[in-house]
Formats: structure tokens, sequence, C-alpha cells
């Protein structure tokens, strides 16, 4: 079947068996290797991406689905090579285990903290608890996505000051 | 070139009469894709293997929440981050509401929808404890015409449902709730998202300080959301109290026989499910308290 994606922005066409799932299309198709396939049964959330803005694991969703819908990978976050104001708190947190959970937990927080902007520690657990991988010690991942929400209300207030 | 699910014919309808169609061509050959996050985990485990799959993701009438004399009706493909966002479905359906920041995880509740994890019928997960609760009704179309199935009637086993083959789940109806019902959804579960070792849909409707209508229904403790009836009964025309509600746990739990799997012993989870009612039915009444 003949599908075309909006994909960070562009819009990406290929040619997928409808078994092919979101997931694969955005690595093997596209080459956007930044999404992380774990489980593929749609537990562990690294492969998360967003369409239409919301959060979803794009192991879980195929890709003639995604047709006509507009996708962001982890890729998109920083298309320029410049860290986006999340990626640059995370860094700055040292928000990491051995790495391969975190374009899932990357683009999580990235959908809740533009939904939530407001939100406080215990719901940025909630949010990332469908992430949580098997490394354990999950705080300094906590830490960089508060620092990321703190940061943007900071801009936020002093653009409106 | 990667492939992990296996080999499958796919449609996608545009209305409700073209998956009609389709189910009635295709009957137990066919699988219904609504949100996928069910389905395409047993698809990628070859636990499901369909000829096809009619995907309903883009039969828009199916979607949507709507309210017609004092029932609420919820779309099958409606999806549960809008369900959990529709103020009809705080105000009238509470318990449902509820429950559904318990389902899966934010990013499950993007694509999974009310229809798919009713007409999926895993008897842990929390929506079916709330139908179960609340009597709702589902309809089901195929070419024969509509029929409507209550709660008690559409969960008949392990993943396994009333609906005949060529039938697709077009809504559900739950009764709207008034300002003298509280409820409650509690579980245990490993962690936050998790399938409910033990959950618990309560709601409790009082009359002049007294409950009217008391509504029990567990999740995870057979291979269908069960009612706790001998309870039900004890704490009609009772007045909420400690005492009640302990001896509510006593007998909703006595005569259970929960499964035995890693996340718990048989004994375990009767335990957790006699606390979860003592829980449940305070959190109920103090809601009820609050919503007067």
């Amino acid at each position: 079947m003949d599908i075309t994606v909006r994909v960070n922005g562009a819009a990406r066409t290929g040619s997928v068996e409808a078994r092919k799932t979101l997931a694969d299309f955005l690595r093997d198709d596209l080459d956007l290797t930044g999404t992380h396939i774990g489980c593929e049964h749609g537990v562990c959330g690294a492969c998360t991406v967003i369409v239409d803005g919301r959060a979803v694991r794009s192991c879980l969703m195929l890709a003639v689905q995604a047709a006509g819908s507009e996708v962001t990978t982890i890729e998109g976050l920083a298309p320029d090579g410049t860290l986006g104001a999340l990626q640059q708190a995370m860094w700055d947190s040292h928000s990491f285990q051995c790495g391969f959970c975190t374009p899932g937990f990357v683009m999580q927080a990235s959908a809740f903290l533009t939904a939530h902007p407001d939100a406080g520690e215990q719901e940025i657990r909630e949010a990332l608890s469908g992430n949580i991988c098997r490394c354990t010690g999950y705080q300094s991942i906590i830490d960089g996505v508060l620092l990321a929400a703190q940061r943007n209300r900071e801009i936020q207030g002093s653009r409106e000051a | 070139m990667s492939v992990k699910l296996p080999y499958v014919e796919y449609e996608a309808p545009a209305t409700i009469a073209e998956a009609v169609d389709l189910l009635a061509e295709h009957q137990d050959e066919a699988s219904v894709l609504a949100g996928g996050q069910s389905l395409i985990p047993l698809l990628a485990l070859r636990l499901a293997r369909p000829a096809v799959l009619i995907d309903i993701n883009r039969v828009g009438e199916l979607s949507g929440v709507s309210v017609t004399d004092g029932r609420v009706a919820i779309g099958a493909m409606t999806r549960e981050y809008a369900a959990e966002e529709s103020e009809t479905v705080a105000g009238s359906v509470p318990l449902l509401a509820a429950a559904l920041p318990l389902v899966g995880h934010e990013a499950i509740r993007s694509r999974g929808t009310i229809g798919g994890s009713m007409a999926h019928a895993d008897p842990a997960a929390e929506l079916p404890a709330v139908a179960r609760a609340l009597d709702a009704e589902f309809v089901v179309r195929s070419r024969s015409g509509d029929r409507v199935v209550p709660a008690a009637e559409w969960f008949e086993g392990y993943l396994a449902t009333s609906r005949r083959d060529d039938e697709i789940l077009v809504e559900v109806r739950f009764p709207a709730a008034g300002p003298d019902t509280g409820v409650a959804f509690q579980e245990v579960a490993r962690r936050h998202g998790d399938f409910a070792i033990v959950g618990l849909a309560a709601s409790l409707t009082l009359t002049d300080g007294a409950i009217s209508d008391a509504r029990l229904a567990f999740a995870g403790i057979a291979d269908v959301p069960v009612r706790a009836a001998d309870a039900e009964d004890l704490l009609a025309g009772e007045r909420p109290s400690a005492e009640l509600f302990e001896e509510a746990a006593r007998r909703a739990t006595a005569d259970i026989d929960p499964p035995a799997d890693l996340n718990g012993s048989p004994e375990y989870r009767k335990k957790v499910a006699a606390t979860l009612v003592r829980r449940a039915l305070r959190a109920a009444a103090d809601n009820a308290y609050e919503r007067q």
C-alpha cells in the first residue's frame, strides 16, 4: 500500500505491507533509527513517538494507519543539531541510564510537558511510568523533566513580563 | 527488512455498514482492529492469527459521547483519552472517569478505545469491571440489525464475549449517575498503569443518608468481571459505617476463588480484594457526600 505521512515536518512517502508497524516504517523505510524498538508488544515504551500531538507506541500502530498524520520522532526535536529545551535539561541532569530507552522517555516527556506545562513531580512520574525499562534508578530522568518544565515556565514568564 | 507481524489482509472501511459487510463476508477469519493496544501485541506474539484485519479507525461515526434518555452512549472507537477528557463522562459516568486514568499508560490511552477494551474482555482490565458494575449495555450491529446485550451477558469468559462473528460493537451505554451517587475505582498493581492484580469498581447511591443502591464489581479475580451480589444486598438500606463495610468485605470475598499467577497467590488476591472493598466503599461514600 502506498502511504504519505508527514514526518518531522516533511511529507514522506512509502510503499508498505499492511502488517508493517509504524516503528519499522520509520526505521527501515525512512532511516530514522532514533526510534528504538525494545519489546515490540507495547510494554517498554522505547518506540514512543508523537502522532498528531499525542504520544503513541509506534510498535502498536500500523504504518498504513499513520497515512495523513503528522509524526514527530526524536530526530524532529533537534532538526538542525541544536538540542531542544527538554533535551538540554535532560543532558544537564544526566537523565540517562544505558540510553536505549531514552528516545522513548524524551518523546513521552515532550508530549506530556506540551499538554501539562505546570506538571509537578508526581504527575511526571505517572506520565513516565509506561517507559520504565529495566536499569532502575529513574531519579535523574524525573529531575531532567522537572528542570525542563521549570525553564519553560521561566521563559514563558519573562515573555509575559 | 524486518517485519514483525504475521501476514494478514487489510481492509479499512469508512462506514459501519461497510464494516458490517466485511464481517459478514469474513466471519471468524477476521479481527476488528480498533486502538490496537491489545490486538497488535496478540499478532506480534502469534496468539492471534486472523486472515483479515478490519481496521475501523477511519469509521468516524463510531466515535463520540452522547446523552439520550438518561443514558450516556459512548461510540466504540472513542479513544480512552477522549473519554477521559469528556465533561459528559466526568459528570454523568463518574465511575468510568475514575477508572480511565488507571488504564495502561498515557501513550496507550492515546490509541486505546472504549469499545476495544470491552470487546477484548481482559478480566483484569478496568473498563469491563466498570461496565459490569453499572449494568452497561452493549449495542452490536450485523446485517440483521442491532442487538442490545446487557453487561451480565456480554462477558462470557477469558477474552471472550457474546459478540457473534458477524457483529460489530457499535456503542456502550451507561446509566447516568445522579448527584447522590459516589464512586471509587481502586486497584493494586505492580506499577502504575499495569493490569490490576485485583481491581474494584464501586458505586454507592445515598438517599436520606442510607444506601439505596450499591454496586461492586471486581477485576482480576476470575475469567470475567464479577459482581459482589451478597455484599450489595447487605449494603442496601443501611447507613455507611466502618462496621458495615467490614462485613461487606467479608461477604464480597467469602466465595471468590481467584487465580494464582506470578503476581500473587489466590490467598493474597483474596486478602487484597477484601482490603479494596473496605477502601473503595469508604472512598465512594466520601465521594457521595462531596457530590451532594
